[in-house]
């Protein structure tokens, strides 16, 4: 057996110990005289969410399916420990085979949210590798960055060798052969990153240079390095079916945030919402092969010993056999005793009679995302959910006994009006009023109708990436707007408003559509012991503030400036295969309130099928 | 059909606590295909209970937990498939079928052995000297603890619950009564041994294991312990 890195004293007087002792079902051991290439997979968060990451348990595998490399896990230790770490000087470990990170070739980190950026700084410092690139020595790790937030990259330049941008099935392995071949060769850590530079998807940060004029907007964002190409392409895997899937995900002892077995039927989202990044990045749509799924359902359920099975896409309504997969699903393992989870699906005859199938109806309550309040912004925003659309799904549950509702909107879209914010009071008020037309003997009890708002941040490579965000102020000036006109609505006592928190999402918006500059917020930020910030208790505004206000970066320049059409963005060298002309074109319209057909009604052009595959050659 | 399991949970196990054992048995039921019942209602869940819940940081060679199969395996079957699905750690023993009247597991458990050892630096005595203190620690009339609760402290004695006690080569032996009527940590009666030495035990001074669960079968006047293990059959 393992010997573990941290003594039982120290694993005793933690919380869940269990999130650092490796030895999960599934997870893989491997003799290390026979590895080439030590990889460490990093989610920046702790155990119970990293371990729920699909993209990390694809790797995981596809990594380990090599027998020349070992790829291993690592998490953010919790607050506790990491205070004992610092405190004892302790490396941080891989979870398998508990030896430092320091000591391995390559650190993978995947960023799925811009709050987990201080949780990196975290992860190098305790792994006691140099947190800026350039002071790193040849023998630390190659830290790479993968995931949505490396469709801008630019605030987390300098803490990275090199960031994958794209899919991960595509290219690893074609970096990791490069590595081997410069290790043999003798060749040094800038040596590989010059090789690493001339494969497909591949950024070196170090091997760009920005130059900003007097008023800090880019002028100049080019390679100073000859191995360095001017564009960076995403990588995409055209063929989903035929691909890296993992058989045998690593099962953790403790719950995690995800605890089943999570099935992704199809990447990318036809629908082309104007504010959703997943939705532009992704294209084009490509749906797996339903045998395919069937057996890695069959496969996955066997070798985990899950008792739920999930279905992961964008939009699950819009995968062409659902209807032929949810029922194989439920004849082959609802007898068993598996549960079936379903979601992102739109609420429709179809979708009610399955829900009713695999939940209890009662307990179970409906999800719409109408995500702005007023069919006029729902046209801005290009969401194909009319306020018919919702009331007849409704209206449909509510019979079918079902007796809940949870509403999803965003506050701060482009062009929004008061009007547009009462309108989430007044489209939850129909939506109660809907119930309340059935006769009373019918009815199951009282109709509880939840409206969230969100507020909204415009995000790289979409059409609103040049909108104005909101400020603070105007947020919660927003939410007491919806506030006050849900306490107008005949069926107040049936609506229930949450609004989100407004400072998080000042930072999330500088951090997502920031430039390199930023980096040295998230640094100070850091350094002023700001961690975990996606864990409302533990982020702590005034930390960030004073890291703006010392390293003298404006939040304004980025959240609040109007940007111009033709400005250089810092994520402007990025092809995602969407071209900057489309999403233009995307703004353009939505300003003018007009609505884009989706990818199966008629294609865009919006660039992406040069790919040559997916929904773009479906006809 | 009942079945009682026998199962071992060591090394870096012993980090994994009780609710999550349960939770990696009913997944390891799954992987290892045992056709377990499973109960009635909307969200069904395996019929399954485990005998003496094992503390966080204690390792074992002797759990128990019984569950109920439909169809049947033989013993030896059902031990391979499951640990062909087990981590390090988690070794499955025996496999036992149990007579249709037999109580369950939980609430038929009466005592327990121990083994117990201390930390490296952690001894409260040297080895050569244990025994004879231990002993003269355990002839006395009664071993007095303070017991607090949330409201008041009370002086209880605990030597009715030591069935036996003794040490060997600097390993202590203990049988305690365990379960829902009488319950004795080992640890406690450590804290009162090292109290009875004038010292105090530190917060990570002792390792224990649990050797053995045992449910009893005599009446008020006189105890007969047996295995949990010795009480129902192989499968052939
Ligand atoms: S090229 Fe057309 S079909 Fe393909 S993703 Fe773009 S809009 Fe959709």
């Amino acid at each position: 057996m393992n010997k573990l890195a941290l003594s039982d004293e120290i694993l005793l007087s933690i919380e869940k110990p269990a999130r650092y002792i490796g030895n999960e079902v599934n997870s893989v051991r491997k003799d290390l005289s026979e590895i080439d290439v030590r990889f460490a997979m990093c989610f920046p968060d702790v155990y119970e969410i990293g371990m729920s990451h699909l993209g990390i348990q694809i790797l995981y595998d596809m990594f380990n399916r090599r027998e020349d490399v070992w790829c291993e896990r690592v998490y953010s230790p919790w607050v506790d420990l990491d205070r004992i770490m610092r405190e004892r000087n302790i490396p941080l470990f891989a979870l398998e085979s508990q030896d430092p990170i320091k000591e391995f070739d390559f650190l993978g980190i995947t960023i799925q949210y811009e709050m987990c950026y201080t949780n990196i700084l975290q992860i190098l410092e305790l792994s006691q590798v140099p947190i800026f690139a350039k002071d790193r020595s040849e023998s630390d790790p190659i830290v790479i960055g993968g995931g949505p937030c490396t469709y801008n990259p630019e605030p987390l330049a300098e803490f990275f060798d090199l960031f994958y941008i794209g899919e991960g099935e595509t290219v690893y392995f074609e970096l990791l052969d490069a590595y081997k071949e410069n290790k043999k060769n003798g060749g040094s850590r800038r040596d590989f990153l010059e090789k690493a530079a001339h494969i497909p998807g591949i950024y070196v940060p170090s091997f760009y240079d920005v130059e900003y004029d007097a008023d800090g907007m880019i002028v100049k964002f080019a390679p100073n390095n000859a191995n360095a190409p001017e564009k960076i392409k995403k990588e995409i895997v055209m063929d989903i079916t035929d691909t890296y899937y993992p058989k045998k995900p690593v099962v953790p002892f403790i719950k995690a945030t995800q605890d089943r077995v999570v099935l992704e039927i199809q990447r990318g989202c036809i629908r082309g919402c104007r504010f959703c990044q997943a939705g532009m990045v992704y294209r084009p749509t490509r749906e797996r092969n339903l045998e395919m799924l069937k057996e890695y359902a069959y496969d996955m359920l066997k070798n985990t010993g899950h008792e739920e099975i999930s279905l992961s896409s964008l939009s699950s309504s819009d995968y062409s056999q659902l209807e032929k997969l949810v029922s194989f699903l439920i004849d082959e393992f609802r007898s068993k005793g598996v549960n079936i989870s379903l979601p992102s699906l739109r609420i429709d005859a179809f979708s009610l009679d399955v829900m009713s199938k695999v939940q209890d109806v009662k307990r179970s309550s409906l999800t719409f995302a109408p995500e702005a309040g007023s069919q006029r912004l729902r046209d801005v925003i290009n969401k194909g959910l009319t306020e018919e659309n919702i009331l007849e799904g409704a209206g449909q549950a509510f019979e079918g006994g079902w007796n809940r509702v949870k509403l999803y909107f965003m506050l701060g879209l482009p062009t929004e009006t008061q009007e547009d914010m009462e309108g989430i009071a007044v489209l939850s008020d129909k939506i109660a009023r809907r119930y309340y037309e059935i006769p009373k003997e019918q009815r199951n009890g009282k109709v509880q109708i939840t409206a969230s708002t969100s507020f909204f941040v415009p995000k790289p490579f979409t059409p609103f990436q040049w909108s104005r965000m909101n400020t603070r102020e105007e947020f919660l000036g927003k939410a007491r707007i919806v506030n006050a006109a849900m306490k107008e609505q005949l069926n107040r006592k049936s609506l229930k408003y949450n609004w989100h928190e407004a400072d998080l999402t000042v930072l999330e918006g500088v951090l997502a559509r920031g430039d390199r500059r930023v980096g040295a917020v998230i640094y100070d930020a850091y350094r002023r012991g700001s961690l975990y910030d996606s864990w409302s208790e533990f982020f702590d505004n005034r930390k960030w503030m004073a890291a703006f206000e010392a390293t003298g970066v404006s939040i304004d320049f980025y959240n609040t400036r109007e940007r111009s059409l033709d400005e250089i963005l810092p994520w402007d060298f990025i092809d995602t295969g969407v071209t900057k002309e489309f999403l233009k074109q995307e703004w353009q319209k939505a300003v003018g309130e007009s609505v884009t057909p989706n990818c199966r009604m008629s294609c865009s052009g919006c660039g992406a099928a040069i790919f040559g595959g997916g929904v773009c050659f479906e006809n | 059909m009942k079945i009682r399991i026998k199962f071992e949970k060591t090394g870096v196990m012993k980090f994994i606590g009780h609710l999550d054992i349960m939770r990696y048995f009913q997944k390891a039921m799954r992987r290892a295909e045992i056709d377990i019942a499973y109960s009635e209602g909307f969200s069904p869940h395996q019929v399954m209970s485990f005998a003496a819940p094992l503390g966080v940081g204690l390792t074992s060679e002797g759990e128990y937990l019984d569950i109920e199969v439909g169809m049947c395996l033989s013993s030896a079957d059902a031990i391979n498939r499951l640990n062909a699905v087990m981590v390090d750690g988690m070794k499955v023993l025996t496999f036992k079928k149990l007579p249709d009247d037999s109580g369950n597991a939980m609430s038929i458990v009466a005592a327990a052995d121990y083994r117990v050892m201390f930390r490296e630096g952690s001894s409260l005595i040297p080895d050569v000297e244990l025994e004879a203190k231990l002993a003269e620690f355990y002839n006395r009339n009664e071993i007095v603890i303070l017991k607090k609760t949330k409201k008041s402290e009370k002086e209880v004695d605990i030597k009715p619950m030591v069935y036996s006690l003794s040490a060997k080569d600097g390993v202590i032996s203990m049988q305690l009564a365990t379960g829902s009527v009488n319950n004795l940590k080992p640890e406690l009666l450590m804290e009162a041994f090292a109290a009875y030495l004038g010292k105090e035990l530190g917060e990570f001074a002792i390792m224990v294991h649990r050797v053995d669960v045992y449910a009893d079968l005599g009446d008020e006047n006189n105890r007969e312990l047996v295995s949990l293990g010795d009480l129902g059959e192989d499968i052939a």
